[in-house]
């Protein structure tokens, strides 16, 4: 098994050392599909550094000891074995693999120290499909060869968060199967971002792409800091069926000390459009292109980075399936009814949701 | 906001219009007798076939077309929420009021016989429809039979000697009286299958919006849309004429702005010229019986007799083929895209079930959709253009008879009124005395003509009465475009930001400067690039939409002829605004979104 699994030659039988995270990225990348470059660190090299560093008994025996229902047993035994992970020496041999992977996508990128986002992807043996989607931490605009190193372990560290440990208890997971991977993806500063879910989340309608989006990285549309912008498109004719525009009070963006912050969004741009009509028609193809990929309804995450060629440049940085509307039950029969005199005689009766034209405006 | 309409016994009559009423018929006016029944009733304006002043005769189709439609779906197909539309003329403008069935019970006994009769119609739909051309074609062929001419002098021989045993003007007054019989019949024809193909189409809307809840109207609209529509083929023929042209060497005997009549005597003689005008000739029959406007006025310009407007068109085109444009609509392409909006839709649905659904309905529609799209080329263009042809024929009797000055005064006399002239006409020449006509009818035309112009100079209020709750008669919705919503809209005036709304009728957005063109006579004015701002468009002003921007009209819904033939040439359209033409000037910039039905005035 390769310690470093670049995107592009990510197989499917990765999945169970690469975690969710990361074998999204490489399929959704081996799809064709605009994913920042990058590269995953193996789970195994979790469990080969925890062994070699002589701490996978100590932790089983902590998270053995923890009581779920008791938040402070939790919080201590977290606290403990983040500890133990954080004063870990990083495998020399590892190190250097990073580094190298690391100096060869700063040279792919055309940058000497290309800024990353370091994402935690964990696994578990026991639910090879779980998500853990925010159990552990990410880390945004990471730059140089020890830095990413030194992170790669913290995304270690953070499998023992205290809501990753309880998330695991409460599903009944073995102590031992959770591993962590680690992903190392290229990281662009985006002039807006967002989420698009490929479906419209108020009323389950198939047909539509809900966008929402704000200016700046897309932690602030994720984290609910702000009120995003609202765009519908209609998946097959392409249209922008509704658009609400809010005040985006705030936005994270780049600041002098190369850290990635939280800063107002000054007046005149808060109620403004974060997004052309150009800008939304791709971000709505991205989002089906996904769909068609995976054949299910989509919640992605996306960034619109101002590329020097001009055209939008629509990045993909996650996509997974829609939990909301697809885990309802699939209703028996149909919706309409069948015969068309009895749905006609509905139809004159109840114009208003029938004959839909009072929906305009 | 009001909560009514002014009453229709609160408008008073224009200055100069005074005894308006007595040019239409008793039973088409506003009257102290039904004053309960009328005053608590919704009525509102037919902008979309009948934005100006209706002259008398003229007021006989319309009377026609509503009785057609009311009896179908009152008395042939028994639709169950709805009669009627019942009908009134107030100063010379058309209200209607939909008549819709209140009680559940009554409803609910209506079913099963509209089950009955709709669905035989339904099931039977290609045979019957089959039926339907050739018995309109015929009908269409009779009343082109008809002739109109002087009474003689003499009685010919042959009356002698065949031993007829009756006179010309006996034919007189039964051919005027077969005109108007036939014209009865040509509206009974139309809505033989309309209101089904409309009830049909809804059924298919309804069920789109139900699973897909935000779907585009136009997306629908497109599912459904014939490729090959009769409504198109006048302007398709101007276009494969002005191919010939080309093709003959021809192109520059059309250039310059010489009038029709011009260019086609210096045609004539040259072997090639002579090609061309053939095909005009055969091209003209029937495509040029083709309105400039809605075909519901004996002044709306008929291609056939006035060449200049086709001939306008046909220079632009002219000009396309010869800097190498095509004109041919791409209809594979239209194909193509039409299969992927519904392919890609049948993939989106949820369930078997609906998919199944979805495909019988949207058969049926497709089923039905043709009659919607064509009929209107037969009877308001076709039709129409011939009856108008024919009055205006008796009204040249009328001239020589020395009872009118202009033929087209014929159409200042209501339907009724017509016998009597006859009959008067027929008096003198049957006594040998002088009728009273001649010294009778220049005075009163004259009294005639200026109460319509007075009424020409009123502001029809857009509605009048009392409004129901909702609006439930589906036809309502669907031809006249008029909603619960358009009603508060009318109720509580335009938007306080200068904007207007209505239905996205055709899909895009488009900024540019506004003309505002108030009838036919006007569209020469549009330059390109210009948004057309229009009480309604007709689908004959086709060609003028080749360099438009965009298109706002005041009345009609997503199935008008505007939305129609602007989704055909891929314009914005946003129809049924109600104050589009009040509210803009020509010259202010806007913006139209044909996605959500909005007109935005920027200055």
């Amino acid at each position: 098994m390769a310690q470093i699994v670049w995107f592009e030659n990510y197989e499917s039988a990765d999945a169970s050392v690469l975690g969710g995270k990361n074998s999204s990225l490489g399929t959704l990348f081996r799809a064709g599909l605009p994913v920042p470059p990058g590269f995953a660190v193996a789970a195994d090299c979790y469990r080969k550094a925890l062994a070699d560093g002589g701490l996978s008994s100590e932790l089983d025996a902590l998270i053995a000891a923890v009581d779920p229902s008791d938040p402070a047993s939790v919080a201590s035994a977290g606290q403990r074995a983040r500890t133990l992970i954080g004063s870990l020496q990083p495998p020399a041999e590892l190190a250097g693999a990073i580094q190298d992977a690391y100096a060869q996508l700063s040279g792919r990128c055309g940058d000497c120290d290309v800024p990353v986002a370091v994402r935690s992807s964990a696994t578990c043996e026991d639910s090879p499909d779980a998500s853990f989607a925010g159990e552990h931490d990410t880390y945004l605009w990471i730059r140089g060869g020890d830095e990413v190193v030194r992170h790669v372990l913290r995304c270690w560290a953070s499998l023992f968060t205290d809501r990753g440990i309880a998330y695991r208890l409460e599903r009944g997971y073995g102590r031992a199967s959770a591993a962590m991977s680690v992903g190392v993806q290229q990281m662009v500063t985006p002039r807006a971002a967002g989420v698009a879910f490929t479906l419209n989340p108020s009323n389950g309608d198939r047909s539509q792409i809900a966008i929402d989006a704000s200016w700046g990285f897309g932690e602030a549309v994720v984290s609910g800091e702000v009120t995003p912008d609202n765009f519908c498109v209609d998946k097959v004719m392409g249209t922008i069926t509704k658009r609400t525009i809010s005040a985006k009070t705030l936005e994270y963006r780049l600041t002098g000390d190369d850290t990635v912050t939280a800063v107002p969004v000054e007046a005149e741009r808060q109620s403004i459009p974060c997004l052309s009509d150009e800008e939304i028609a791709a971000v709505a193809k991205l989002a089906r292109r996904a769909e068609k990929h995976y054949r299910c309804p989509q919640d992605v995450e996306w960034a619109l980075a101002d590329s020097p060629g001009g055209a939008p440049g629509v990045l993909l940085l996650q996509s997974r399936p829609e939990t909301v509307w697809s885990r309802r039950p699939r209703q028996q029969g149909g919706t309409g009814i069948a015969d068309p005199i009895t749905s006609m005689v509905q139809t004159m009766l109840h114009p208003v949701t029938g004959g839909g034209h009072v929906a305009h405006g | 906001m009001a909560d009514r309409f002014p009453s229709p016994f609160e408008m008073p009559t224009p200055p100069g219009a005074e005894g308006w009423q007595d040019l239409y018929a008793y039973s088409t006016v506003f009257s102290e007798d039904r004053k309960e029944y009328e005053d608590g009733t919704f009525w509102f304006m037919d902008g979309v076939h009948t934005p100006e002043v209706i002259p008398p005769w003229d007021a006989t189709i319309l009377e026609f077309a509503i009785i057609g439609l009311s009896q179908y779906n009152t008395r042939h197909y028994v639709i169950p929420p709805a009669l009627g539309v019942d009908l009134r003329f107030l100063n010379g403008y058309m209200y209607l009021s939909p008549v819709g069935v209140s009680d559940p019970e009554e409803i609910g006994a209506r079913v099963p016989e509209f089950a009955e009769r709709a669905g035989y119609y339904f099931q039977n739909w290609d045979r019957l429809y089959a039926a339907w051309m050739p018995k309109v074609r015929a009908l269409i062929n009779e009343l082109e039979s008809i002739t109109f001419e002087p009474l003689p002098h003499r009685e010919d021989m042959a009356v002698i000697t065949e031993g007829r045993g009756t006179g010309s003007a006996l034919d007189l007054l039964s051919t005027y009286s077969r005109l108007v019989d036939l014209t009865l019949k040509l509206w009974h024809y139309h809505f033989e299958f309309l209101n089904l193909g409309y009830a049909a189409y809804l059924d298919f809307f309804g069920f789109c919006k139900q699973i897909f809840p935000s779907i585009p109207d136009q997306a629908i609209a497109k599912m459904v849309a014939g490729i090959q529509v009769d409504l198109f083929q006048p302007d398709d023929e101007v276009k494969k004429l002005a191919q010939l042209a080309v093709e003959l060497g021809l192109a520059d005997r059309f250039a310059g702005s010489g009038s029709a009549a011009e260019v086609f005597a210096g045609l004539q003689g040259d072997p090639q010229g002579d090609k061309w005008l053939a095909a005009w000739e055969q091209a003209s029959q029937p495509w040029f019986n083709f309105s400039a406007g809605s075909g519901f006025y004996h002044s709306d310009k008929v291609w056939l007799e006035n060449p200049d407007i086709p001939l306008g068109f046909l220079r632009t085109y002219i000009a396309k083929v010869q800097r190498g444009e095509t004109l041919e609509r791409p209809m594979q392409a239209v194909i193509a895209e039409r299969d992927r909006i519904v392919d890609e839709y049948t993939d989106l649905i949820d369930s078997d079930e609906d998919r199944a659904t979805f495909g019988a309905k949207l058969g049926l529609a497709r089923t039905v959709f043709p009659y919607v799209e064509n009929h209107n080329f037969y009877v308001e263009h076709w039709g129409h253009s011939v009856i108008w042809r024919k009055m205006r024929d008796l009204g040249r009797v009328l001239v020589a008879a020395d009872f009118i000055t202009d033929p087209d005064d014929v159409f200042l006399l209501s339907r009724h009124e017509v016998p009597e002239v006859l009959f008067d006409y027929y008096h003198g020449w049957a006594v040998g005395v002088p009728s009273r006509g001649p010294k009778y009818w220049p005075k009163e035309m004259a009294r005639r003509n200026g109460i319509m112009n007075a009424l020409r100079n009123w502001s029809a209020p857009p509605a009048l009465g009392t409004p129901p709750e909702v609006i439930t008669e589906p036809f309502t919705v669907m031809l006249w475009g008029v909603t619960s919503d358009s009603v508060k809209q009318w109720l509580g005036g335009a938007q306080d930001d200068g904007g207007l709304t209505g239905f996205a009728a055709s899909p895009g957005v488009a900024e540019g400067p506004a003309r505002v063109i108030l009838s036919a006579d006007g569209i020469a004015d549009l330059q390109e690039g210009e948004i057309l701002v229009a009480p309604l468009t007709a689908p004959s002003w086709a060609p003028v939409f080749g360099k438009i921007a965009a298109t706002v009209t005041d009345v009609g819904g997503i199935m008008s002829h505007a939305a129609i033939v602007c989704r055909e040439y891929g314009l914005p359209a946003v129809t049924g605004t109600a104050f589009g033409t009040k509210t803009i000037k020509t010259g202010q910039r806007l913006r139209v979104d044909g996605n959500t039905g909005t007109v935005t005035i920027i200055d």
